[in-house]
């Protein structure tokens, strides 16, 4: 993992997070709620400046000036892909409870990868929220874009649903409404944004965008909420952190010591989701246990 | 369509060829534009089915997320090119045999190009925010490129299209005989521009040609490579290459000379050009289709050896895919039926007749068309996570709407061809004229004017 620059650069700012961290563990739930905090206007400005940020504490870092930089950790030792508690896969399901998701799509999906001398291993697989995105390079109109905390949007009132960024994504994250979506009643009160595409449009494309709405109001994405087996973090680059609602880890830290790394790093796209490579032993899984997957219910 | 029985008298040969098809439309031609206008409907009834139900209809799935519309696209841009070829290149070396085929290459472009551009289109989740393009597009996306080039080029195939028939219009609006519809003489007046043919109108012209010829030639080089780069600017095996845009130069240019070929024998045949379309015409433009093929058959050896040398995981499971899976028919029907055996035929002497060509033509236009669905399709089948391949089937919405662009570009290349001479009549007069100085120079005559050149020849 060569490219960690978004954490390393700041290295002091590090062991501050970290130490604020160590310190924060008793108190996750008052932790949490700053963490997901979304910065005010105004209050992003001074988020680089180190010697500012060293006069405070790390708790009054969080509460004070910095712009969020969101990313996901995937435990795979911890994953089981739910065989072992006999259900579908529980953060494809959250989340397609979460934005009712079109039927047929899977936002996160489950593979099941081949190993080494056999066997296999489940993947989830968010959106990557690549920092050099191919769907973002090739749009035609910039209908898909970073936010500045980091996450890939799609504004679905100006896709025109030409789907070169699903062809342009080599990670096969993006969904598109062939037809109409077909979709609860409930969904149709939901107030559209790109941050929580809901209801689902006809003609344009999709994908999971992270929960940012869920981020804004201080929540954990419904997919790390949902995992029984606490697989999911999501954290903060700028913060060093990340939590799958039971523990907060130091994320960079967390990385490297269980050999953190990234799907198709080779391709440079920088995505900001990280595994952690396992099988699921965490939960007594063995790398040769032949159970499927079961099916996600929408 | 009112029919002239007889043409004036004052005219030449030439300009009476040149006026027939525009006085006289025989009752196969009329009934073969009903079935091509009948085709067209269809087209746009399945299109409207597509608007109402919305992609949903075609064959493409999340996985395969482009298909025959992205195919025809590519492949009627690609045959765009014939005009560029015949007309520009030929026209900056000099090649005075060009003139009797010039105006049936630019028009290829012209139509190629409309119905090309409606295929994206056709394939928006959205096609009411294509101007989306206009307002919010970012020029770092190849789809912006290609937006931009293709508008160039049609915009500059219209002009170049035109130019050269200024004197032609002349022609028509002077000579049309009396019986002509109104409608004729106003819009041959207007398109004439006022042409007289002086020498400073004819030194204008000739100017403004040139100019235009070699403006053409980058544009249209420009306009295939971006065309290719929607494809190459992405890490999908297959796709993932260096050489897309010279490759899809070269196989553009290739299919679009063997569209002109397609052309040339119909329009000898249905409005007797024997006299000006001669074997010599389609041999040299032969030619020409062979050393493309050759050319395109060493940009696929080289494209497929390179990556079925290393054997990336991607790469391994296209190329079998390709050669010996699912889409191996469709692969092998280009590689052998659509260049090796075109290739041949025209290379082989005894075959090297019209029939023989027109068989190559054809063969090769089937062979790129099938070309270009294995560059699109397969690629998108191979999968990117570990799952199974993609599939993609179409359905009669995208059959019908192919159907529909194939015959909406035969019917409008027909009507044209009613409308307006198919042949630039005033250059190959000129043409005519030079090959008989050029020949009264060869043969000494008696008479004042020998003694003068004879001695440059």
């Amino acid at each position: 993992m060569e490219n960690h620059e978004g954490i390393s650069r700041r290295g002091f700012l590090k062991a501050l997070a970290g130490a604020g961290t160590l310190l924060a563990i008793p108190a996750v739930p008052g932790l949490l709620t700053p963490l997901f905090r979304r910065p005010g206007p105004g209050e992003a400005v001074a988020y680089r400046d180190e010697a500012a940020a060293a006069k405070g504490t790390a708790a009054s870092k969080v509460a004070g000036s910095k712009l969020r930089q969101w990313a996901m950790v995937v435990d795979l030792r911890k994953c089981d892909g739910c065989v072992t508690i006999d259900e579908p896969p529980q953060c494809t399901q959250g989340c397609i409870k979460e934005h009712f998701v079109p039927e047929g799509q899977k936002w996160v999906q489950v593979y099941q990868r081949e190993l080494a001398g056999g066997g296999s291993a489940f993947m989830p697989t968010p959106c990557y929220q690549c920092e050099n995105a191919p769907c973002v390079n090739v749009c035609p109109v910039g209908a898909t874009y970073h936010n500045e905390e980091g996450i890939v949007l799609i504004n679905h009132d100006r896709c025109i649903g030409c789907r070169f960024c699903m062809a342009a994504c080599p990670y096969q994250r993006r969904f598109f409404n062939w037809g109409t979506p077909e979709l609860p009643p409930e969904a149709r009160f939901a107030s559209y944004s790109p941050e929580y595409p809901v209801p689902a449009r006809r003609g344009t494309v999709i994908k999971c965008m992270f929960c940012a709405h869920r981020a804004a109001a201080g929540k954990l994405p419904a997919c790390v909420e949902a995992c029984p087996m606490n697989a999911l973090y999501f954290g903060d680059l700028e913060e060093d952190a990340a939590t799958n609602g039971v523990e907060v880890v130091p994320l960079s830290a967390f990385l490297s010591e269980n050999n953190g790394y990234r799907y198709k790093e080779e391709l440079g796209t920088r995505p900001r989701v990280w595994y952690i490579p396992g099988h699921g032993e965490t939960f007594d899984r063995l790398a040769r246990d032949e159970r499927p997957l079961g099916q996600s219910k929408w | 369509m009112a029919s002239v029985k007889k043409l004036p008298d004052n005219l030449t040969e030439l300009e009476k060829v040149g006026m027939r098809p525009l006085l006289q439309t025989s009752r196969w031609f009329a009934l073969a534009l009903v079935g091509l206008a009948g085709v067209v409907v269809w087209w746009m009834y399945a299109y409207s089915v597509q608007l109402r139900g919305g992609l949903a209809v075609t064959g493409m799935r999340d996985v395969v997320m482009w298909g025959l519309y992205i195919v025809n696209f590519v492949f009627f841009i690609g045959i765009s090119h014939a005009g560029t070829l015949i007309s520009a290149i030929l026209r900056v070396t000099g090649a005075g045999w060009r003139t009797p085929i010039t105006r049936m290459a630019e028009v290829i472009t012209v139509v190629a190009l409309m119905i090309g551009a409606l295929m994206p289109i056709t394939d928006l989740g959205h096609p009411e925010r294509a101007l989306n393009l206009v307002i919010f597009g970012r020029y770092q996306s190849p789809i912006l490129w290609d937006f931009l080039s293709i508008t160039t080029y049609l915009t500059g195939s219209l002009i170049y299209l035109y130019l050269p028939m200024i004197p032609d219009m002349a022609m028509l609006r002077d000579k049309l005989p009396l019986t002509a519809p109104a409608w004729r003489r106003q819009l041959y007046t207007m398109l004439a521009a006022g042409w007289r043919g002086t020498p400073t109108q004819k030194r204008r012209l000739e100017r403004a040609i040139s100019i235009m010829a070699v403006l053409i030639i980058p544009i249209a080089v420009s306009v295939h490579t971006v065309v290719s780069w929607i494809f190459s600017m992405t890490v999908r095996p297959g796709w993932n290459s260096t050489i897309f845009g010279p490759y899809f130069v070269v196989g553009a240019i290739f299919s679009g000379i063997a569209s002109i070929l397609i052309a040339m024998v119909i329009f000898r045949r249905i409005y007797r050009l024997e006299a000006y379309i001669t074997k010599k015409h389609f041999v040299y433009l032969g030619y020409l289709m062979l050393a493309l093929g050759v050319i395109y058959m060493y940009f696929t050896a080289a494209e497929y050896l390179t990556v079925a040398y290393k054997l990336a995981d991607n790469d391994r499971q296209l190329l079998t895919l390709l050669f010996t899976g699912s889409q191996a028919p469709w692969f092998w029907a280009f590689g052998v039926g659509g260049t090796l055996v075109p290739v041949l035929i025209v290379a082989y002497p005894r075959t090297r007749t019209i029939p023989g060509i027109l068989v190559a033509a054809i063969l090769v236009n089937i062979g790129m068309w099938l070309k270009r669905f294995v560059i699109v399709v397969p690629s998108l089948q191979v999968p990117l996570m570990p799952f199974d391949f993609g599939r993609y089937q179409p359905t009669w919405v995208e059959w019908s709407v192919t159907a529909g662009a194939f015959a909406g570009f035969i019917l409008i290349f027909a009507l044209f061809s009613k409308v307006f001479p198919i042949i630039s009549v005033w250059e190959v007069a000129e043409q005519e004229e030079k090959a008989a100085r050029t020949a009264s120079r060869l043969v000494p005559a008696p008479g004042p004017a020998a003694p003068r050149e004879g001695s440059d020849v």
